[in-house]
């Protein structure tokens, strides 16, 4: 995935200013960075979900914006933050809506193992008869990954999947993010807000600052004292724990 | 299999108090007089009985399953085509029919009520889409005051040019001038309602929201126009007939939910059969009680739906959103986490 002088304005304010950057692939990629610096923006552009005003996101050699929207949602899924938990569906139910792209209505025999093992992988065997807006904040989390699974996709975007989580909850999150990645070969990229997790469970790292890439590159790379304190405008230390950067800001 | 019991048991007392509604009227029929072949007596019933009772089934399954689809497309439970302003349009456009041709016909009333349905529905879906009200309570406010402003124009209209009284057999729904010949387009629900079935997923989806959809590759504006239209047309072809019905398409869809959850598909068979029996039962009792005369539908659906309506509310007051469990292990021993308190419907 290459993303190519992506611009967004609102009005007359530039909110993403001629951002470029290529996606590794089979690899956690956290987009961190201050409120209003155009991350979720540019997940937004990423995934279709906002229409872009310049620039190019190259998917697999074609432009997103060229990518039949049902083949696209086979290769690629988005959870946001605003997922919509007012609807009384069973946890089955709402992983069964992940094979949608591929079988519609007429979920399949191998649509059904695929929606199994999706559920079996999160762990949601015992909820699975549960209606979803009836389960606690992390089991609906998981609850949605496990559609995203069933969806089958290449690339997974997730807008601050630890948003309204506890640390516990949140943990357990950034480890599901790593297990898809290691076990399943999926890229990954998220938005994120807890730089900590971004260092301690990514490959690489995307800061953003003011509508553009500040720094791209490793964890190593990018969570310096200096990277750090020049975009977020505060002291950084940083410390090592299991040979990986993590930072103290105060 | 527990959640089927509840379908056949609907089902069932649906099949039996349809028959029995065909006994119910001013002239007795009976089960010998017309089984020996007494052509008066077949007349009734052909003429007059059984259209009615086909209609009332229309009704029923029309009005709950339209109010289903909006409350789903538009993520707000108290939309429906009394609070959506579905019914008012279709009752401005039979006016402008009645207007601009008055020698028209039912399906040339029909046509006017299906156009000026679909606009008003439209038109009201636009409009809460642009303004995306924080709290949902709004929603059915504004459909309400956006309905009562359309029915205003509607009665201005009809005063000014003397056509109250011709307009006043479709602003209070009643099943007496249903006869053989002038109801038959009330059959235009059934096509309507199997189309919603096959949607039923794409609805579901849509419900979710607009990314949710998208990330799925279902084209969201294209399902909720496509909803709304199917909706508004079966409000529109009840109306044509019966006239206004309100509440059923609120409550109906509703209670099922309370049961059944929302899945469109698991839920669509129980909201019809359901909807159907309520209206069937209202009408009885309205034949019932002052018979030899009939009360309109639409006051015994008013009463027993809003005791119903007042009844759900108290129940979310105390329940929550936790849903009523048929199934044996689902009840009383799954202390449920974080139910979103006094979150009402």
């Amino acid at each position: 995935m290459k993303i190519r002088q992506l611009t967004k304005q609102y009005g007359s304010k530039t909110v993403v200013d001629a951002v470029s950057f290529e996606i590794p692939k089979g690899a956690v990629i956290s987009m961190i960075g201050p409120n209003g610096a155009g991350k979720s923006t540019v997940m937004g552009m990423l995934s279709r979900l906002i229409a872009r005003d310049g620039g190019h996101v190259d998917f697999d050699g074609t432009d997103i914006a060229h990518w039949k929207s049902k083949e696209l949602s086979k290769r690629l899924a988005i959870l946001t933050q605003h997922n919509n938990i007012q609807m009384k569906l069973t946890v089955r139910e709402l992983v069964t809506f992940g094979r949608f792209p591929y079988s519609g209505s007429h979920v399949t025999a191998e649509d059904w193992e695929i929606i199994d093992r999706a559920i079996a992988y999160m762990e949601l065997e015992s909820f699975e008869d549960r209606f979803i807006d009836e389960l606690s904040g992390g089991q609906r989390q998981r609850a949605y990954i496990a559609m995203v699974i069933a969806q089958d996709t290449d690339y997974i975007l997730l807008d601050e999947p630890t948003n309204n989580l506890d640390i516990y909850h949140a943990t357990n999150m950034m480890k599901i993010v790593r297990r898809l990645c290691d076990e399943l070969g999926k890229t990954i990229i998220l938005v994120l807000h807890e730089i900590n997790y971004a260092a301690f469970y990514s490959d690489y790292i995307c800061a953003f600052k003011d509508g553009q890439v500040a720094k791209f590159g490793t964890v190593k790379e990018v969570m310096t004292k200096e990277t750090l304190s020049r975009i977020y405008n505060v002291d950084f230390e940083i410390m090592e724990i299991e040979g990986r950067p993590l930072s103290i800001y105060y | 299999m527990k959640q089927r019991t509840l379908t056949a048991v609907l089902a069932c007392s649906l099949v039996i108090l349809s028959i029995v509604s065909l006994f119910v009227g001013v002239i007795d029929l009976n089960l010998s007089t017309l089984l020996s072949g007494d052509l008066e007596q077949l007349e009734i019933l052909l003429i007059s009985r059984l259209p009615r009772l086909l209609a009332i089934l229309c009704t029923g399954v029309g009005m709950s399953v339209a109010g289903l689809i909006m409350q789903q497309l538009c993520m707000n439970k108290f939309v429906s085509p009394t609070t959506g302003a579905t019914i008012s349009s279709a009752q401005f456009g039979i006016l402008l029919a009645l207007l601009f041709l008055p020698g028209s016909t039912l399906w040339g009333r029909a046509l006017f009520a299906f156009v000026a349905a679909v606009l008003g529905t439209w038109l009201f879906v636009w409009f809460i889409q642009r303004i995306q009200f924080k709290d949902m309570i709004m929603v059915p406010l504004v459909g309400i005051m956006f309905g009562n402003v359309i029915g205003g124009i509607t009665n201005f209209l009809a005063f000014k040019y003397e056509m109250t009284q011709a307009l006043s057999s479709w602003l209070v729904g009643h099943f007496s001038l249903v006869l053989r010949g002038r109801y038959e387009l009330v059959y235009l629900v059934l096509p309507l309602v199997i189309l919603a079935f096959l949607f039923a997923n794409h609805f579901n989806i849509v419900g979710m929201g607009k990314d949710f959809s998208k990330n799925l590759g279902v084209p969201y504006n294209l399902v909720l126009f496509l909803g709304l239209t199917i909706a508004a047309l079966i409000t529109a072809s009840i109306v044509v007939v019966v006239g206004s019905i309100s509440y059923i398409g609120l409550i109906v869809p509703n209670v099922v939910a309370m049961f059944k959850g929302d899945k469109i598909r698991g839920t669509l068979a129980d909201t019809a059969l359901f909807g159907a029996l309520f209206v069937l039962v209202c009408d009885m009792i309205g034949r019932a009680v002052i018979a030899p005369y009939e009360l309109p539908i639409e006051l015994i659906v008013g009463i027993l739906g809003s005791i119903l309506f007042v009844g759900l509310l108290f129940y979310r007051l105390r329940n929550g959103r936790k849903a009523i469990r048929l199934k044996a292990h689902g009840c009383g021993c799954s202390p449920v986490p974080e139910i979103n308190g006094g979150d009402a419907l």
